[in-house]
């Protein structure tokens, strides 16, 4: 049987292998996934995401173990964005999800940046596709909310949590309209510290900043290490799904999701393309140095660049 | 301490000698770039009273058992006794390590260690699907009272002192040693011993957690209360700093994280309502001891001045003995090699040496053959020799504190009391050590220092003798201790007899009563001591505590 | 093809002593590999189902609690069990040198004992995993 089979048939091996085919970048792998592409679309997909030690993973894990009591099959997807410039990077989420890895009904995936020149959303979008042909109810998607590629990654979820910690009041001003925006359910975690009912006011009152919606995000306190108020916050959730298909936002969501998918894949090719073909760091190193010292503009330079890609393709 | 005037004089002449010897190591550089403590600290060519000029003597030093103990917390140490050689010891069965007991006892050994398995540490019974390979492996098998009375069989509690290490469970253990002297009719305001009860270090570093912080902290400040009452001569805690060493710590972290540990159980222990004075005398202290002698005998003498000025300055303690660090020492594991195994019973003395000129209350020399297995009789005899040949033939035993007052000592007691200061008060900021731990800030800092460590053994930076320079072609030793694997079935037949025989509905009813403690705010000391004496196990005990409590989440910062 | 070699460094047993085993995912990760990192406590089963989900390419398992003969083994079944034998499997800790044949006949490729500098385990997993 070869992969694709393997992987219509719920095995696990399947798609784990292919995952790591895509996230490799290896054509076979996008190949499968473009072949099967009209058996994914059944998953719901949930975006977790918040401020480094605000215990998204810990959140994962009981909302994923919430959803196991009423029989349902989750996958996981625990990406970190921050991988220093080696190449290499440690994983650490599973540590928070200890129980749940002999859970036959829980597949977990942890997924490096691998470098800086962006990809990590594009590879996540492809797991969450594998995962949904695999054949689970719902993805989590699990990521630390600092900066645009997290956003990236979360904004193409059907609910998105925004999960925050009483003691970063400052910060929460500090974190972007755009961030907050993508919020479809807020949870103040660690509720039982001092200051988590400030935070959760403060969350409120950026909401109503917003008015014209038609969905306003409910803003629910929890303490997961105890999981206390998991359930509420996973009715939150659900309430969003359910506003989601009864409104018909959900066709909308996804078609939104589906172009801004596109765009973003159209960006990083044209990006790839351009910078392999100028020899890629090194070349750009070089004209940094130029820009730099005013030998040359960087107008010139892309200028120079596309000229050279443009002509470079031609000829192939 | 010193005159200003000499000081300047001083000064001066230092400054000459410098320029002009910088000149000549020009031509003739020194044999490293820098040199640097066993700890990574930085090391000056020579100290002198400019180094120290500061130190005032009564305040800084005092005299030997007085404030601020910098000297040692008794007036004439080892004059009066040695040090307790206390070994740890325990493996397999109750019964195999009450045989190494006796041996150690015959020996020469004045105090008992016991050493628990895994299985025991983390509170499962030996039948429990995770204890399978570990029933007594690192240390004795205690499911039940039935194997604490085989363990202690003859030997007279009211006699011995016995130190536990155990911390997660220590209230079961604990309950189980007091039920086991009820037995010989030993009542247990004459118990002597320690129970390690540590728990934020094993969050830290040693890993033997199980429940979350907060029932833990209200475990230890109800044995806290318990003790105090009833078994008054039992040091309830030994605040650990040696596993934070064994986890790549530098000797300041040392202090300043186990100091930090022992303010977070002093404040939980006010808040429960003891009073201060009531509790810190029977607080005890765990350290290590590494192969920098001078900087180790500086650690040691910072710690202690550093507590001392905590108590007195932060908790307003007004007994003398609840500003008295005392401590337990043990060699350092870390610092031995699998390679040629026999160099490490020099490093043991060199740390053993350590150890008695810091003023340690009692120490534990490691084995040689502890990088590889368990150790045998043999070696820790050898261990045990150790620390018989630096008391009766080294002759640093006849005087008290006979390093202090040289510039380099005394420099770097202040330097690591300044840099474990300052870990305090970062943690202080952080909100304390349970929310520190909380954060991954202490493990990441240890984690740091130790990868750092490890990238100059790597390097050849740091030599460690055999393993990374004077190697040679060695055969795998022979000998090493092992451990019956049919221990594990022997311990499961012996719970299923035990399941049988018992009243087991007196257990079940003393599992009830504790619940309902657990649940609410009494102590729980008296109901885990009836669940022992009605020959619940272990298992069931930590069991039902789990239920109530959870378990403890693991922070990892990489 | 070029991209990171995945590696899952896990602490099968019940002991808590990590500082090799999160050494060895520094060192690895400074070497360029993705490490996932499992925390203490794990059974055979989660390191092998962990290993499955992560598509790794080697289980690194560091114990010091005695109990390898037990459960070193028992990892590189159950893998063999899911057709993973394939993953490459190393152990390291305090394990003495005569229980290595055993533990090498079982199928645990090698065993790095203390001392081992880090370089040397990075050198062996590069020469030994199974890239496709």
């Amino acid at each position: 049987m070869d992969i694709a089979e393997r992987l219509l048939k719920h095995d696990k091996r399947a798609a784990a292998r292919l995952i790591s085919m895509v996230e490799n970048k290896d054509p076979e792998g996008l190949k499968i996934l473009q072949n099967l592409y009209s058996h994914s679309g059944k998953a719901y997909v949930v975006g977790i995401t918040g401020p480094p030690g605000a215990g998204k993973s810990t959140l994962t894990d009981k909302l994923a173990k919430a959803l196991r009591k009423e029989g349902k099959e989750i996958a996981i997807i625990a990406v970190d964005p921050t991988s220093p410039f080696t190449g290499g990077a440690i994983l650490g989420d599973r540590v928070r999800m200890n129980d749940l890895s002999t859970d036959k009904g829980v597949f977990i995936r942890s997924m490096g940046a691998r470098g800086h020149l962006g990809g990590i959303s594009e590879a996540t979008s492809a797991a969450v596709k594998i995962l949904d042909i695999y054949g689970v109810d719902y993805i989590f998607i699990e990521t630390v909310g600092v900066g645009q590629s997290e956003i990236d990654i979360v904004k193409n979820c059907d609910t998105t949590l925004m999960v925050m910690v009483p003691g970063l009041g400052d910060d929460i001003q500090a974190i972007k309209a755009g961030v907050m925006e993508i919020g479809d359910v807020f949870a103040v975690n660690k509720a039982d510290r001092d200051g988590a009912s400030r935070t959760a006011r403060e969350i409120e009152m950026m909401l109503d900043f917003n008015k014209n919606v038609a969905w306003r995000p409910p803003v629910k306190m929890v303490v997961a290490v105890e999981n206390q108020g998991v359930d509420q916050l996973l009715e939150s959730i659900m309430a969003h799904k359910d506003h989601l298909m009864s409104t018909g936002g959900f066709e909308l969501k996804r078609q939104l999701n589906a172009k801004s998918e596109v765009v973003e894949m159209i960006k990083e090719r044209i990006e790839h393309a351009i910078l392999d073909n100028s020899h890629n760091e090194v070349a750009l190193e070089q004209y940094a140095k130029q820009i730099v010292s005013r030998e040359l503009d960087p107008f010139t330079v892309v200028e120079n660049l596309f000229d050279n890609y443009k002509s470079a393709v031609s000829i192939k | 301490m010193f005159d200003k005037n000499q000081i300047s004089i001083l000064k001066e002449a230092v400054d000459k000698e410098n320029a002009k010897t910088q000149e000549k190591l020009q031509k003739r550089p020194e044999r490293k770039a820098v040199f640097t403590t066993g700890s990574g600290a930085p090391v000056n060519r020579y100290y002198t009273p400019v180094d120290i000029e500061d130190l005032d003597y009564m305040d800084d030093l005092g005299l030997p058992g007085q404030f601020p103990y910098t000297r040692g917390v008794q007036p004439n140490m080892y004059r009066g006794q040695f040090w307790t050689m206390r070994m740890y010891a325990g493996f397999a069965t109750a019964e195999e390590s009450n045989k190494r007991y006796k041996f150690l006892v015959e020996q020469g050994s004045s105090g008992l260690s016991v050493a628990f398995d895994l299985p025991t540490q983390i509170g499962y019974d030996s039948d429990h699907p995770l204890s399978e390979g570990e029933v007594g492996k690192v240390g004795v098998a205690i499911d039940s009272l039935a194997d604490m009375e085989i363990l202690f069989d003859g030997i007279p509690l009211d006699k011995v002192s016995t130190s536990m290490t155990i911390n997660a469970p220590a209230s079961v253990l604990l309950a189980m040693y007091i039920a086991v002297a009820e037995k010989q009719g030993v009542s247990s305001d004459k118990l002597r011993g320690t129970i390690q009860n540590d728990i934020l270090k094993e969050y830290i570093a040693r890993g033997t957690y199980i429940f979350p912080t907060e029932p833990s902290m209200r475990l230890i400040t109800d044995i806290f209360a318990y003790c105090s009452k009833d078994v008054p001569q039992w040091n309830t805690i030994s605040i650990s700093g040696y596993h934070i060493r064994e986890a790549g710590s530098t000797a300041a972290q040392e202090v300043g994280f186990t100091l930090a540990d022992g303010i977070a159980y002093v404040e939980a222990a006010i808040k429960a309502g003891l009073d201060v004075d009531a509790i810190a005398p029977r607080l005890s202290f765990f350290f290590n001891a590494h192969n920098d002698l001078l900087e180790e005998v500086a650690k040691f003498r910072a710690a202690r001045r550093l507590w001392a000025r905590i108590m007195k300055d932060r908790f307003g303690a007004k007994d003398p003995k609840s500003m008295q660090l005392k401590f337990h020492t043990q060699t350092g594991g870390s610092t031995l090699t699998a390679q040629q195994p026999e160099n490490n019973i020099v490093r043991v003395a060199i740390q053993t040496l350590a150890a008695v000129l810091g003023g340690t209350q009692s120490l534990h020399t490691n084995s040689k053959d502890e990088a590889l297995a368990l150790p045998n009789e043999d070696s820790v005899r050898v261990a045990l020799r150790t620390q018989q040949i630096v008391a009766h033939e080294s002759g640093v035993t006849e005087v008290v504190d006979p390093l202090a007052g040289s510039y380099y000592i005394e420099a770097k007691t202040k330097e690591i009391e300044d840099a474990a200061y300052n870990y305090i008060k970062k943690i202080d900021e952080i909100g304390g050590a349970t929310k520190a731990i909380d954060l991954g800030y202490i493990q990441q800092e240890i984690m740091d220092a130790s990868y750092d460590y490890q990238k100059k053994v790597e390097s050849g930076e740091i030599i460690v003798v055999g393993m990374n320079k004077y190697q040679i072609e060695e055969e795998a030793p022979k000998g090493l201790l092992r451990v019956d694997p049919s221990v594990g079935e022997m311990q499961k037949a012996k719970l299923a007899e035990l399941r049988a025989k018992r009243d087991n509905a007196k257990v079940s009813n003393a599992l009830e009563a504790l619940r309902t403690a657990c649940q609410g705010t009494d102590n729980v000391m008296p109901l885990i001591l009836e669940a022992v004496r009605a020959y619940a196990t272990l298992g069931e005990i930590c069991g039902v505590m789990r239920e109530v409590f959870g378990e403890y989440q693991q922070t990892v910062n990489l | 093809m070029d991209r990171p070699i995945r590696v899952l460094v896990a602490k099968p047993g019940l002991d808590g002593h990590d500082r090799g085993a999160k050494v060895i995912a520094r060192a690895l990760r400074d070497a360029g590999m993705e490490v996932i990192y499992t925390g203490l406590r794990q059974t055979a089963e989660q390191i092998v189902n962990a290993a499955i989900q992560e598509d790794v390419d080697c289980v690194a398992m560091s114990i010091l609690s005695g109990a390898h003969n037990t459960l070193l083994p028992k990892v590189v079944e159950l893998l063999r069990e899911e057709q993973a034998e394939d993953i490459l499997v190393i152990g390291g800790g305090v394990i003495p040198g005569e229980d290595i044949p055993y533990l090498k006949e079982k199928g645990i490729k090698e065993i790095f004992t203390p001392g081992t500098p880090t370089q040397v385990t990075i050198d062996f997993i590069k020469a030994n995993v199974n890239i496709k």
